[in-house]
């Protein structure tokens, strides 16, 4: 909770303090879940379905800042990073896209859609090895989400998921950290100690946590349910005549 | 955070960078060796060992390394390059073996950062997490190897420009001071102060314009570079005077002649390396494949 908190909203840590005193009056909520969850497949299908019911959304992913994702992409094929330069990059590319994309969103009324947040760098940088507590403080400049719905798998369910999908890739399988010389084996347990991660972050974040093992449409009707609790008790804002005019 | 040991476990494939160590001092088996290690389930209590780490962070004890790290810090225009060159070419030719690293030197991030400075998409907080970058980058590729190694490294500019600069840009002490608690503290700081004037004659003879940010156009505190330039670098020089004080930052009077200013410089020097004199002596510096 920082010293610049806003009615409703709250930094993690000390925020961003030149920036101006704004209002937020959008929502952010945020889809967490290790890799091939479904967390994209997802969104897709709730930014229509709240288009209909007339709220303005915006998404904003990981790594997809028009700032870093290229120096990103190749930082991670010339093996140069170390953690310490992996956290850094992660936190600028939030940091970019929280000053650009979803500061903005919120301030313009708009639902953010955030496809992971930072609780996806706490989980990886704990399971790369990296000093927890400094990952969080990186953190400090982030918005606490309104909502955190926490898709959760066992690896057993994932696998053939992301075998038949897109497959296993390098960082996916947690290659990097030498779990084995078997990107399968490596998958396994990379993705084994992230799901543990995430699940335990939930408990400590309050997450809602939606089992995800289960058909698309399964899922996406609890997440809708979730969305529809939080969204009236907040007093909710609705967009009857579509997004603003100054809005991106 | 991450002292050396503990951040070799992402680096096994690391290449060694062309302006990296002589062969000598190349990441070799050991490396390996300890990323075995990393994958074990005794992570938990490693971590513990981190919090405390981070809570404590490196900045504020002696490193552990038998090399000697020496920093300058300094506004734009203070001098610092030119004394740090100078003391340079004296340990050189005393036969120290030296490396020197530079602020913002990392190919990791200059196209970010170029891109970022040419169309101005940086904020206070990408500015300052891209030169973290840049320095954690050359903190384990460019003194970390070196200082275990038992090398002097010279740093023009150190963490200490970062919590001088980008407070002034904006950014949280506190917050500043934490994404750096993973450096060390170097053996030696040196600060050469001097008055905004005398920078910007300095800059300003030597160079027809100011750089964009040098003079934190980005600020918009005046659509003047000159008048822009004085009122960003008298922050810059306020936060430093106190970042003397909290880190303990050898005070180099800046506006002397250089020469002057060189004799300090290598005195102080001189002292700092007292006890690696004599280790050198010994011959206990640099012993290949041992562990620190």
């Amino acid at each position: 909770m920082g010293p610049r908190a806003k009615p409703g909203k709250s930094w993690y840590g000390h925020g961003l303090p030149y920036l101006a005193e704004k209002r937020l009056p959008g929502h952010l909520i945020a889809i967490e879940g290790t890799d091939g969850v479904g967390r994209s497949t997802q969104i897709q299908l709730l930014r229509p379905w709240l288009e209909v019911e007339g709220y303005a959304v915006s998404n904003t992913g990981w790594a997809r800042s028009p700032l870093l994702h290229e120096t990103i992409e190749q930082a991670k094929a010339g093996h140069q990073l170390t953690v310490t330069t992996f956290s850094l990059f992660y936190a600028a590319d939030f940091a970019d896209r929280l000053e650009h994309e979803i500061l903005p969103a919120l301030q313009a009324g708009f639902i953010v859609i955030a496809d992971r947040y930072m609780y996806t760098a706490f989980a990886r940088n704990t399971v790369m090895g990296a000093d927890p507590a400094w990952t969080r403080d990186l953190f400090g400049m982030a918005l606490v989400p309104d909502l955190v719905l926490h898709l959760d798998i066992d690896v057993e369910t994932l696998i053939p998921r992301v075998v038949q999908n897109k497959g296993m890739n390098y960082w996916e399988s947690g290659m990097h950290l030498a779990l084995g010389t078997d990107l399968f084996e490596s998958f396994v347990r990379y993705q084994g100690r992230l799901i543990q991660e995430y699940r335990r972050l939930a408990s400590e974040f309050g997450f809602i946590t939606i089992d995800a093992r289960r058909s698309i449409d399964e899922v996406q009707d609890d997440l809708r349910r979730h969305i529809l609790d939080y969204l009236p008790t907040t007093g909710a804002f609705r967009v009857d005549e579509g997004p603003p005019a100054n809005a991106e | 955070m991450f002292p050396g040991d503990k951040q070799t476990h992402v680096e096994i494939m690391a290449v060694v960078r062309k302006d990296g160590l002589e062969g000598q001092n190349a990441p070799s088996g050991n490396e390996t060796s300890c990323s075995d290690s990393i994958n074990a389930d005794g992570q938990a209590s490693q971590q513990l060992d981190s919090v405390e780490h981070a809570r404590r962070s490196l900045l504020l004890s002696p490193h552990p390394y038998p090399g000697r790290l020496i920093a300058v810090e300094g506004i734009d225009g203070s001098g610092k390059s030119t004394q740090l060159l100078l003391l340079e070419r004296w340990l050189r030719a005393r036969g120290y073996p030296v490396r020197f690293t530079e602020w913002n030197s990392s190919r990791l991030v200059r196209q970010s950062l170029r891109r970022g400075k040419r169309k101005n998409l940086l904020t206070p907080t990408t500015f300052s997490l891209l030169h973290a970058v840049d320095f954690a980058d050359r903190l384990t590729y460019n003194i970390l190897p070196p200082l275990k190694a038992g090398m002097i490294v010279l740093s023009d500019r150190y963490a200490y420009t970062a919590f001088a600069r980008d407070v002034a840009r904006g950014v949280h002490p506190e917050w500043v001071r934490k994404v750096y608690s993973f450096a060390l503290r170097p053996d030696l700081t040196l600060y050469f102060r001097v008055p905004i004037t005398v920078s910007l004659e300095r800059l300003l003879s030597g160079r027809a314009k100011l750089k964009y940010h040098e003079a934190g156009m980005d600020l918009g505190l005046s659509s003047d570079p000159t008048e822009s330039f004085a009122m960003f670098q008298k922050r810059v020089l306020d936060i430093y005077d106190q970042l003397a004080v909290e880190f303990g930052l050898r005070t180099i009077d800046a506006t002397g002649e250089i020469l002057d200013q060189q004799r300090i410089v290598r005195r102080m020097v001189r002292e700092v390396l007292r006890d690696y004199d004599r280790e050198r002596a010994r011959g206990n510096y640099g012993a290949a494949g041992q562990t620190w």
